[in-house]
């Protein structure tokens, strides 16, 4: 098992380098002069030639790139083009919101869609199982950014019990962590349910039950252990997808996290900003990956045969 | 092996069991009786889709239902009837009074599961072990079956043991409280021949030792003669004869008997060809009013095809489904058909 880790870490490492690149040049394919922006607006093409020297924006994109890239494994992710601050501070204060946002996000995600799953696959085709479903298929229908105005509306509006939007309190978590989770329960209800209902039909099942055991610790026990194999990868790719939404739902409820500061930074054409914003995203989302491959083996000790 | 005089530890009178689906109902076990004494083992036979294996399911209720039912019948074990049992009181007899073995060990076993955990899991819930306890039996349990390094083998999951290790582990967790009745539902068909006899063997040599009664369901007459006392031969969800197993093999009675012995290879003649029995089974949705092999019998007569007949003991204690051995079948029936 260590071993695996240990191997599965190496494998990161090209990974990230893979990201940084893809980051980087993305970057310059995007309309915009940073010193132009910088400059601000009538600024003499003296003055932002002066700021691209500065910069270093002048040299060829290559030099540029690696020497991003050496700065980056020393640890130093750059200054901001906004406001000179370095870039990996802003992104320490930024990153442990949106752990906690995307924490509680996939918490729900899991917990709410795997009791979802189960409960529609104990009776499939019941009224409970349909009611269930239809609720699933609008979760993953609904677009984050309306179904979020949505609860803000009725929730904060409304029945005004739930603040608007900031990020103070655990209160303050619920309707974002909700409107995130909400897609990805949906899919993990479908997928447990599915699954669940594959693993009840086989041998061993039948097996369980003509020694007696209980048909709760059937479902448990013997059916959901084995029916979570496929969910667990259902839920890393979520949580990929799930990152990718803490940029919308940060900026629904104006939550100062990495996926607004990455926005924000876009649009300012913040270079450094954007390449470590997206650079720890992708570090958090290379982190769960190995995570859940982790979990995987545990839960399906088969694949340490290969 | 086989004690006559104390009462049946378990009868099935009349059972019937059927699906109920889009199609229509499926009468895939349609009143069947036998009984089964302490130390006994009765061999099923029949072809697949006989009603054998919907047969042993039935007596532990592990029917999927639906659309599976029990129609009609009492099944009694000890003299209590299983068919009106409570489902918790049913939970009490598997595994614990009644077990059972199945076909594929493949995929029989949990597969993220230790196979000790799998074993030990009945006898918690049935013995009221404790985790220690439990689990040191169920390594006395795989020692009992012939696994080699049994402490080191409990830890281990389905997939890292061989099939017929498996079918081991699946016959220690079916032993593991001592039941008194064993099902084995073609508990060697997936297995090599070697390990096949080798099972037998251990099935055989446990009951024994535990002097539990066995029913052995089985589509091999092979094993059937190898392990069975009495036999009784199922077609389409009917036993159409039931007999000591030397009786049926000496001298079968019932024509599809007859066929199914005839089509087994001969060692002592040069044969080209298999025998057969020409037709095909009828479908359980659609049931003929008569005897169910008419329409494949080498004797048939009208009357086969008009009422069904019942199965009776003939004086040596052969019971069996025919008209041919009743009084309706008359001399001159008989004569007829020695022209023909």
């Amino acid at each position: 098992m260590l071993m695996f880790i240990v191997r599965r870490l190496m494998q990161t490492i090209p990974v990230i380098i893979g990201v940084t690149f893809v980051v980087f040049f993305i970057m310059q394919l995007v309309p915009g002069d940073p010193a132009v922006l910088l400059a601000g607006e009538g600024a003499s093409k003296e003055t932002i030639n002066a700021i691209r020297e500065q910069l270093g924006l002048n040299r060829p994109l290559l030099v540029q790139y690696f020497d991003y890239l050496t700065s980056v494994f020393r640890g130093d992710f750059g200054v901001s083009l906004k406001n000179s601050q370095p870039v990996l501070d802003e992104i320490l204060v930024r990153l442990p919101i949106t752990i906690e946002l995307a924490f509680f996000s996939i918490l729900i995600t899991i917990v709410l869609g795997m009791a979802a799953g189960i409960i529609s696959a104990i009776k499939p085709y019941s009224l409970k199982d349909t009611l269930v479903m239809i609720v699933a298929l609008l979760g993953i229908s609904l677009p984050s950014f309306w179904f979020g105005l949505m609860l803000m509306y009725f929730f904060s509006v409304k029945l005004q019990i739930l603040p608007v939007a900031g990020w103070d309190s655990l209160l303050h978590v619920i309707l974002p962590a909700l409107t995130l989770g909400a897609g990805g329960a949906a899919i993990v209800a479908r997928m447990t349910r599915s699954s669940m209902l594959e693993v009840i039909r086989q041998d061993y099942i039948r097996t369980a039950r003509a020694k007696g055991v209980r048909e709760s610790v059937i479902i448990y026990k013997h059916g959901l252990r084995n029916a979570l194999i496929p969910v667990i990868t259902v839920v890393g790719l979520q949580f990929g997808a799930l990152l990718g939404g803490t940029v919308l739902v940060e900026s629904i409820f104006a939550i100062n996290g990495l996926g607004r500061m990455i926005v924000d930074s876009i649009r300012m054409r913040d270079l450094p900003m954007v390449q470590g914003g997206v650079l720890v995203a992708s570090l958090v989302f290379v982190v769960v990956n190995l995570l859940v491959d982790v979990l995987y083996r545990f839960f399906n000790k088969r694949i340490e045969l290969n | 092996m086989m004690t006559e005089n104390n009462k049946p530890i378990l009868e099935v009178k009349g059972l019937k069991t059927h699906f109920f689906t889009k199609r229509g109902v499926s009468k895939a076990v349609d009143g069947i009786d036998f009984s089964l004494h302490k130390g006994e083992t009765l061999g099923i036979v029949g072809e697949s889709g006989c009603g054998k294996s919907i047969t042993s399911l039935s007596i532990l209720r592990l029917i999927p239902s639906p659309p599976g039912k029990i129609a009609g019948g009492q099944v009694l074990f000890k003299g209590k009837d299983l068919v009106t049992m409570s489902e918790d009181e049913m939970r009490r007899v598997r595994g614990n009074e009644i077990s059972m073995i199945f076909q594929e060990p493949m995929t029989s076993l949990n597969p993220v599961l230790p196979v000790g955990e799998q074993i030990a899991e009945a006898l918690r819930m049935h013995q009221n072990m404790g985790r220690k306890a439990a689990w040191e039996k169920s390594v006395e349990m795989l020692k009992l079956v012939g696994i080699p390094s049994p402490e080191k083998r409990a830890k281990q999951e389905p997939f890292q043991l061989s099939g017929g290790m498996r079918q081991r582990v699946m016959i220690a967790m079916a032993l593991a409280c001592t039941p008194e009745v064993l099902i084995a539902d073609e508990p060697t068909t997936a297995l090599d021949v070697t390990i096949q006899a080798q099972i037998l063997e251990l099935i055989k040599d446990l009951q024994n030792r535990l002097g539990m009664g066995v029913i052995m369901i089985t589509h091999d007459l092979g094993v059937v003669a190898e392990t069975c006392d009495t036999v009784a031969v199922m077609y389409a969800g009917n036993i159409i004869e039931h007999a000591p197993t030397e009786k049926i093999f000496a001298n079968p009675r019932h024509p599809y008997t007859q066929g199914l012995l005839d089509s087994l290879p001969k060692i002592h003649e040069d044969q080209e060809e298999l025998q057969t029995i020409e037709g095909s089974v009828p479908s359980p949705y659609n049931m003929p009013a008569g005897c169910r092999f008419a329409s494949r019998c080498p004797h048939q007569q009208p009357i086969c095809h008009e009422k069904q007949p019942e199965l009776i003991e003939q004086n040596d204690g052969v019971k069996v489904r025919c008209w041919m051995y009743t009084d309706q079948w008359t001399a001159k029936m008989v004569k007829e058909e020695a022209v023909k």
